[in-house]
């Protein structure tokens, strides 16, 4: 979902960069209370891991294919502020080193990728996993169980994919270069990135699924959630 | 330990394997925001690569800056079927990059929050 230079105006692209700019080094504020010497590996992993998977194309309708975002999935491993870091790295590497994604269209690239599609994944994890959680206590059981991780994870990705890719239409609505029917991207985009998000809901269980199952004290989500048990 | 350590062993392993051997069973059409920007064109392979004929908004799509780097598409100086290694290339700058700059945020860490989660705010 990378935007190539052009398509939107040099003043929307200046905008979106400043505003990708501030929530970056915002980020990188919080993110501190976020990382420690065990959490700065798996996130330097998590970042390379979202890298390798953005690679795999998979088809989604005839002629049309998707790829991972990974915001949500960052942000359930490693925490919502060093997770959109996470996927602005990659998005930093992607263009400068790959010619994937489009120089000055890196602040819109960031602002729906990592801010948007973070903020919204995690978002809705946060809220699912709470009921989810008050719903297990209310009934005297133990914490949700792996597959309600993994379905918490599934709508986080799916919602943040949908969420990222309203992104692009804000973006196109205040500046494309292009006269086109808004009405028309918005519906073509939204259409497109819910089966995206479907590939991306997968992706984005089963790898927090193959974590939680291995390293639960690794994922943040469930963490977050130990600390305030203990309180 | 040993239990541990396979964790981040499997971790890696599995990323290096995504971009060096599946990354070549990637779809290679494009994806939802490309296939929208291209509605109303039709790609036409020519000698020099692809054309764009017809009207639509990826024809106001400029050359990228670094449309001529060593590494640009995924493939090492152009060459066809080395995206597996550019993909590994790219795994490694990311982990360096990524790595080095959260261990660089994670030693300005403010001191006395030693559980990371603990100190989330907004939740109190």
């Amino acid at each position: 979902m990378h935007m190539s230079d052009g398509i939107v105006n040099a003043q929307t692209s200046a905008l979106f960069g400043a505003i990708a700019f501030i929530a970056l080094v915002f980020c990188g504020w919080k993110a501190r209370t976020e990382l420690d010497e065990r959490t700065v590996p798996l996130a330097g992993l998590v970042a390379a891991f979202i890298f390798a998977v953005q690679m795999v194309n998979f088809p989604i309708l005839p002629g049309v294919s998707g790829h991972l975002l990974g915001g949500a999935l960052a942000a359930i491993l490693v925490g919502p502020y060093t997770g959109a870091l996470c996927i602005a790295i990659v998005l930093v590497v992607q263009s400068l080193l790959f010619a994937d994604g489009g120089v000055t269209a890196l602040g819109m690239n960031v602002v729906n990728m990592a801010i948007i599609g973070v903020g919204a994944g995690y978002g809705i994890a946060v809220g699912m996993y709470s009921v989810a959680r008050r719903s297990a206590a209310l009934r005297g059981a133990d914490p949700p169980p792996t597959r309600i991780v993994g379905l918490i994870a599934f709508l986080a990705g799916l919602i943040g994919t949908i969420c990222a890719a309203m992104g692009f239409v804000l973006e196109y609505s205040i500046g494309g270069a292009a006269p086109a029917s808004m009405g028309t991207i918005a519906g073509y985009m939204f259409v497109t990135h819910v089966l995206i998000g479907v590939g991306e809901g997968v992706i984005t269980a089963v790898t927090v699924m193959a974590v939680a199952q291995a390293r639960p004290d690794l994922v943040y989500l469930l963490r977050r959630h130990r600390a305030e048990v203990r309180v | 330990m040993s239990g541990r350590r396979s964790f981040w062993v499997a971790l890696a392993a599995a990323t290096l394997l995504i971009a060096g051997v599946v990354s070549y069973f990637a779809s290679s059409s494009p994806d939802g925001l490309d296939s929208t920007t291209l509605r109303g064109c039709e790609v036409v392979k020519t000698a020099a690569g692809e054309d764009l004929t017809g009207d639509c908004i990826a024809q106001e799509a400029g050359e990228h800056h670094l449309a001529h780097s060593p590494l640009a598409d995924y493939a090492i100086g152009g060459r066809d079927g080395t995206s597996g290694l550019a993909g590994v290339i790219g795994v490694l700058v990311t982990v360096v990059v990524a790595g080095g700059g959260f261990w660089l945020i994670a030693r300005t860490r403010p001191e006395g929050s030693k559980d990371p989660a603990a100190a989330e705010p907004g939740r109190s």
